[in-house]
C-alpha cells in the first residue's frame, strides 16, 4: 500500500503537467480563433463546426488516434506528446465557443464609444472587447479545465503517466484501493483547479485587483511545481530505460522484474510505461519510444506478420519471428523467458465434464447454446478468426470484457467459455478446464524478451543485464506468480522482487530445507 | 470651421443623405433637427468618419477629414451619443482620461485634466474611482460629456445626448452644456428630434427631411419665417405649448 502511495507525487505531478500544458495549448489556439470568428462572421460555422466534431469523438478514442497520427509524422507517438495533443484538442471547443459568443455579446454602444474616443481596432479589441467578454471566456476556461483533468486519466493507455495509472493498473490487478486512490486524487486535483479558476472568475467579475493577484499567484505556483519537476527530470541527464507493459497482470510482473533487474545490474534509471495496448507497445518499440518489453511469438506471428498457416515444426515459429523482427524493424529477441502464455478456451470443469468436452472440436456442436467471453482485443484478432474458420464455431453470444473480469464471469456463469491466458493462475484456482486445440489453430505464444534497435546499439549493457532472465521462468512458475497477485492481492513489484532474490540465490545444497 | 460640400450617403438603393451643403462657424452650436429617417445622425457621423460619405467632402478647420486616419481624427473631435457607452470595466476617471491616454499624455497630466473636467461637468471628485454601473443616468452622461472634452477638442458632436434622461435631468444637463460651451468656445453640432430643445439650445438650426436640407437659420428666423409648410408645421408644437404656458402664467397673474 505504501509502495503504491509512494508513486502518488509522481503520478499527480505528471497529471498536473499534462493538464497545464494541454490547457495552455488549448487557450493559445482557442482565444485567437475565437477572436477571428467574432471578427469574420462566415468563419463561425466551419470553425465551431470542426471543434464540435472533435468534441463528439470519445475521449479515449481521440487520445488513441493521436498515436498513429504522430507515428505517421515521425514524431514521438507514445507518452506525453500524443496525450497532450489529444487533451488540448478536447479543450478547444468550450474556450473557443465562449470567446466567440462573449465577444459577439459585447454591447454595440461600447464599440461605438470605443471608436468615438479614437481607438484603433486593435485598441478596441484589447481595451474594450476582450475585457468586457472576459467573464464569459474565463467560464469557458473553467469548463475546459475540469474536462481536461478528468480526461487526463485516460492518458495511461497511450503511455503517458497520470493518475490514471492507479486506475488502470488497479483494475487489472484487482487492487481496488489503488483504483480508489487514483479516483480520489484525480477528483481532488479537479476540485483544486476548478476552485482556482473560479477565483479568477470572481476576480474578473468583481474587478478586484487583490483577487486577481491571488488567483494568478495560485496558477503560478502550480506552474512552478509542474515546470520544476519537468526541469528536474530533464536535468538528471541520463535518459531512463523505458520498459513497457501491456494491460494484464503477467505483463505488470514481468515489466517490474525487468526494471528491477536493469536497475540492480546497471544502475541506470528505468521508467515503466504500463497499460499499453498490444500494437501501441509494438509500434513504440519500433520507433524507439520504448526500449524493452515482453511480447508473445504467436501475437507477432498472427497480428504483425499476418501469417495464418503454422509451419510443420512449431519450433520454426520462433526462428521465423526472430528473423522477421530483426530484418523488418531492427528488433532484437534477447531470448525466450521459458514459458508460453497462449490463448486457451476454458470452461467450468463441472460443465465440461457434463458435456464431455475435452477439445475445441468437442465444443463446436455445443457452441450455439453457449456464451463466450474474451478480452478487449481477442475478437478482433486473427487467432479468433482462425478458430472460427477451422472449427466452425458459432456462439450464442460474444462478450468483450476486461481481461481480469473474464475469470469471474465464467466462474459465475455469466459466460460459458472464455479466451483465457494459459499461465493465469485463476484457471486452476477457479476449477476451469482448458480445451485442447486439436486442429492446431492457435500458434505458440512463447514469451519473448524484446529490445528496441536504439537500446541494442547504444546501451548493450542493458541487454547483458537481461540475459540471466532468458529461460528463467517456466509455465508453472509464471502461473504461481500470477496467482499471488490475482488471488492473494500481492503487489506486482513485490512478487518481482522476491523472484529476483530467488534467482540470484545459490543452488540449495542437498539436504537443506528450502 | 466645419464645411460639408455636396455630401451624400446611400445604402444600396436607399439615399439617406442627398447632396448636403452646410457650414458651421467657429464657436457656433448648430442643431440638426429632423424626424426619424431624416438623415441627421448619418450626417453627424460622417464628420468624424464613423460613417464614410458616398460622395462629397467634409472639411474641418480647412482640412479634408479623409486626409487623417479615422482614429486620429476622432481623438481631436469629441463624441457624445444617446446610449452614453461608458466602459463598464473602467472607473470614471479611467473613462474620462481615455483619449488623453491614447494620445500618450503623462499620467499626472491626465489626472489633473480628469479633476478639471469633473468640476466642469459639476460632478463630485469622489466619483472618480467609482464604476459607471454605480452612477445615475444623468451622472453617466455628464461623465460622457467630460470624456468627450478630455483632450480639449475644438469640435464636439452630440447625437441626442440627453434623449434617455428624464426631463428634469435633461434640463439640468442642457444648462450645464451651454455653460461649458461658452467657457470653452467649443464648436458643436447637436442632433435632436426634440423641437423645443433645438429652439432653446441652437445658435442656428438646420432642418433635415428625407436627407435634404429644408431650411437653415436662427431659431427666430425659423419661427417667424418658415421656408416651407413642413418647417412651419414642425415648429407648431413648441409654439403652441409656449403660448399655452404663457396663457397660464398670464391668467394666474390677473
Amino acid at each position: 500500500m505504501s509502495a503504491q502511495l509512494a508513486l502518488l507525487p509522481e503520478y499527480a505531478t505528471a497529471h498536473l503537467q499534462l493538464t497545464l500544458v494541454a490547457l495552455w495549448f488549448g487557450i493559445a489556439v482557442s482565444i485567437p480563433a475565437g477572436i477571428a470568428v467574432a471578427r469574420v462572421p462566415w468563419l463561425a460555422q466551419p470553425v465551431l463546426g470542426l471543434a464540435s466534431v472533435i468534441q463528439t469523438i470519445p475521449g479515449l478514442a481521440l487520445l488513441a488516434a493521436m498515436v498513429p497520427l504522430l507515428a505517421g509524422l515521425a514524431l514521438p507517438s507514445i507518452g506525453f506528446l500524443p496525450a497532450v495533443l489529444g487533451l488540448a484538442l478536447y479543450s478547444v471547443l468550450p474556450i473557443l465557443r465562449n470567446t466567440a459568443t462573449g465577444l459577439a455579446a459585447v454591447d454595440p454602444a461600447l464599440i461605438e464609444a470605443a471608436r468615438g474616443v479614437g481607438m484603433t481596432s486593435g485598441q478596441q479589441l484589447r481595451r474594450v472587447e476582450l475585457p468586457v467578454a472576459l467573464p464569459v471566456i474565463v467560464a469557458g476556461i473553467r469548463t475546459a479545465t475540469v474536462w481536461t483533468v478528468g480526461m487526463a486519466t485516460l492518458a495511461t493507455p497511450v503511455g503517458a503517466t497520470s493518475l490514471g495509472n492507479y486506475i488502470f493498473t488497479g483494475l487489472q490487478t484487482r487492487n481496488f484501493v489503488a483504483v480508489l486512490v487514483g479516483c480520489a486524487a484525480a477528483s481532488l486535483l479537479a476540485l483544486l483547479l476548478d476552485g482556482l479558476v473560479r477565483l479568477l472568475e470572481a476576480a474578473v467579475q468583481r474587478r478586484s485587483r487583490a483577487l486577481t493577484w491571488t488567483a494568478l499567484a495560485g496558477v503560478a505556483l502550480l506552474a512552478a511545481w509542474a515546470g520544476g519537476a519537468a526541469l528536474a527530470s530533464a536535468r538528471s541527464g541520463v535518459a531512463p530505460v523505458r520498459v513497457g507493459a501491456k494491460t494484464f497482470t503477467e505483463q505488470y510482473i514481468l515489466s517490474d522484474l525487468i526494471a528491477q533487474q536493469i536497475r540492480a545490474r546497471t544502475g541506470l534509471p528505468v521508467e515503466l510505461v504500463q497499460s499499453l495496448g498490444s500494437t501501441v507497445a509494438f509500434d513504440a518499440l519500433c520507433s524507439g519510444a520504448l526500449d524493452v518489453y515482453v511480447e508473445y511469438s504467436g501475437t507477432i506471428w498472427a497480428t504483425i506478420m499476418r501469417r495464418d498457416r503454422l509451419p510443420a515444426a512449431r519450433g520454426d515459429v520462433l526462428r521465423e519471428v526472430s528473423r522477421y523482427l530483426a530484418e523488418e524493424d531492427g528488433i532484437v529477441v534477447v531470448g525466450p523467458l521459458g514459458f508460453e502464455n497462449a490463448y486457451a478456451l476454458a470452461m467450468r470443469e463441472a460443465e465440461a465434464a457434463k458435456l464431455a468436452i475435452r477439445t475445441i472440436s468437442d465444443l463446436a456442436p455445443h457452441a450455439p447454446g453457449l456464451a463466450i467471453g474474451g478480452d478487449y482485443e481477442f475478437f478482433a484478432r486473427p487467432e479468433w478468426r482462425d478458430l472460427v474458420e477451422r472449427y466452425g464455431l458459432r456462439f450464442r453470444q460474444q462478450r468483450s470484457m476486461d481481461s481480469s473480469l473474464m475469470y469471474q464471469a465464467v466462474a459465475g456463469g455469466e459466460v460459458d467459455v472464455i479466451s483465457a491466458f494459459s499461465t493465469d493462475g485463476r484457471i486452476a484456482a477457479l476449477e476451469l478446464r482448458v480445451l485442447a486445440d486439436d486442429r492446431g489453430a492457435i500458434p505458440p505464444y512463447d514469451a519473448l524478451l524484446l529490445a528496441g534497435p536504439d537500446l541494442t546499439r547504444s546501451r548493450p549493457e542493458v541487454i547483458d543485464a537481461l540475459r540471466p532472465l532468458v529461460g528463467s521462468i517456466d509455465a508453472a512458475r509464471m502461473r504461481a506468480l500470477n496467482l499471488e497477485v490475482d488471488e492473494n492481492g500481492a503487489a506486482p513489484s513485490g512478487v518481482a522482487r522476491r523472484f529476483l532474490e530467488d534467482l540470484s540465490e545459490p543452488e540449495p545444497q542437498p539436504g537443506t530445507l528450502h | 470651421m466645419i464645411q460639408l460640400d455636396a455630401v451624400s450617403k446611400r445604402w444600396g438603393e436607399t439615399v439617406v443623405v442627398a447632396a448636403l451643403d452646410l457650414q458651421v462657424a467657429r464657436g457656433e452650436l448648430l442643431v440638426l433637427l429632423g424626424e426619424s429617417g431624416s438623415g441627421k445622425t448619418t450626417t453627424l457621423k460622417m464628420i468624424n468618419r464613423l460613417v464614410e460619405p458616398t460622395a462629397g467632402r467634409i472639411l474641418v478647420d480647412g482640412a479634408d477629414v479623409r486626409g487623417t486616419p479615422p482614429h486620429e481624427l476622432r481623438r481631436r473631435i469629441g463624441y457624445v451619443f444617446q446610449r452614453i457607452g461608458l466602459f463598464p470595466h473602467l472607473t470614471v476617471a479611467e473613462n474620462v482620461g481615455i483619449t488623453p491616454q491614447l494620445l500618450g499624455w503623462p499620467r499626472q497630466r491626465v489626472e489633473r485634466r480628469v479633476a478639471e473636467l469633473l468640476q466642469l461637468v459639476e460632478l463630485d471628485q469622489g466619483l472618480a474611482l467609482r464604476f459607471p454601473g454605480q452612477l445615475s443616468g444623468g451622472e453617466q452622461q455628464r461623465v460622457g460629456v467630460a470624456r468627450a472634452l478630455a483632450a480639449a477638442p475644438a469640435v464636439m458632436l452630440l447625437d441626442e445626448p440627453f434623449g434617455s434622461l428624464d426631463p428634469l435631468t435633461r434640463d439640468s444637463l442642457q444648462q450645464s452644456f451651454q455653460r461649458i460651451r461658452r467657457q470653452t468656445e467649443l464648436t458643436a453640432i447637436f442632433v435632436t428630434h426634440d423641437m423645443l430643445e433645438a429652439l432653446l439650445l441652437g445658435d442656428r438650426i438646420a432642418v433635415l427631411r428625407s436627407g435634404r436640407l429644408e431650411q437653415v437659420g436662427t431659431p427666430t428666423e425659423l419661427l417667424r419665417r418658415p421656408a416651407s409648410e413642413y418647417v412651419r408645421h414642425l415648429l407648431d408644437t413648441p409654439r403652441r405649448q409656449a403660448e399655452q404656458v404663457e396663457a397660464l402664467l398670464g391668467g394666474a397673474a390677473s
